[in-house]
């Protein structure tokens, strides 16, 4: 817990920066360095292979696709003006935002190991990878072996998204 | 009230999530630029992965990558690695997804010139 919560107010901060920001193209370099916030947030509760996904494909991929775009733009399109906020986000957002922290004590707590997640399903995988698919990573296991059908469906939606992005920015495309 | 109070603190990363979410969500709602628009939409999914990724970790629990000199495995000294699994394909699709509409947009700004959601929808009439 030392450790976590200066991140995560880290994490808030980059963020609000990210939207607070008057330009757009500095707003996505912020953005990037949220991703790799979040990247670092999620090494420290253990999940190292959703970090590296998320510092490679998140903080890299998704900044080069932001700044591609912003590339082709003229300078005034990217500046921002402020706009006035609408009655319904001023009151419709804070009532979403009572509502879900209303519930927060039904959920389980931070760090708990008892909880209903990692409780039920999740020590079986974690005793069995080993045995029965010779992975000592168990998140591979999962994504590679148990879950091998899905992760190639996966592939399919990825290609999916290769070729509309090729079929929309093709020369002479109207 | 200070018992709901104490139940959000024991909660760091619900109010994280509930903080982002709901910028990001406003974000989308009031800004008139695609770009803009997309970095809310950016900032809103990528608190959802944190959401589900924030419920694996456990007390004094290590990576799940098994030792090979720790069998049997005790279940309590690794983190639970379902939510990483699904989320590693979520985020790949997330990017994915967030490609096309940045393509999109682009292709929206070669032919009207504009990147602000009104200008375009003016000039498309």
């Amino acid at each position: 817990m030392i450790l976590e919560l200066p991140l995560l107010v880290l994490l808030v901060m980059t963020a609000a920066g990210a939207i607070l920001v008057k330009d757009l193209v500095s707003g996505v370099f912020i953005l990037g360095s949220y991703s790799f916030v979040l990247a670092l947030v999620w090494a420290l509760v253990g999940a190292v292979d959703v970090a590296f996904v998320e510092a490679v494909v998140g903080a890299g991929l998704a900044t080069v696709f932001f700044l591609l775009t912003l590339s082709r733009t003229e300078e005034k399109d990217t500046e921002l003006r402020r706009l006035p906020v609408p009655k319904v986000a001023l009151i419709g957002l804070p009532l979403l935002a009572l509502l879900m922290l209303y519930g927060a004590g039904d959920l389980p707590v931070f760090n708990d190991p008892r909880s209903p997640a990692s409780t039920h399903l999740s020590p079986l995988y974690l005793e069995n990878s080993v045995e029965q698919t010779r992975t000592p990573n168990v998140v591979t296991a999962i994504l590679m072996d148990y879950r091998a059908l899905d992760t190639l469906v996966e592939t399919l939606v990825i290609f999916t998204a290769g070729i509309a992005c090729a079929l929309l920015l093709r020369n002479g495309a109207r | 009230m200070l018992d709901l109070v104490h139940e959000w603190l024991l909660r760091p990363n619900f109010i994280v999530f509930v903080t982002l979410f709901l910028w990001g969500l406003y974000i989308m709602v009031v800004h008139t630029n695609l770009v803009k628009k997309l970095i809310g939409l950016y900032i809103l999914q990528t608190s959802v992965i944190f959401f589900l990724v924030a419920f694996s970790s456990k007390e004094g629990a290590t990576v799940p990558v098994i030792r090979p000199d720790s069998m049997p495995v005790d279940a309590v000294e690794y983190a639970n690695p379902l939510p990483h699994a699904l989320t590693v394909t979520a985020i790949v699709v997330q990017v994915a997804t967030l490609g096309v509409s940045l393509a999109l947009v682009s292709a929206a700004y070669r032919k009207y010139r504009s990147l602000d959601e009104n200008e375009v929808l003016q000039r498309a009439e």
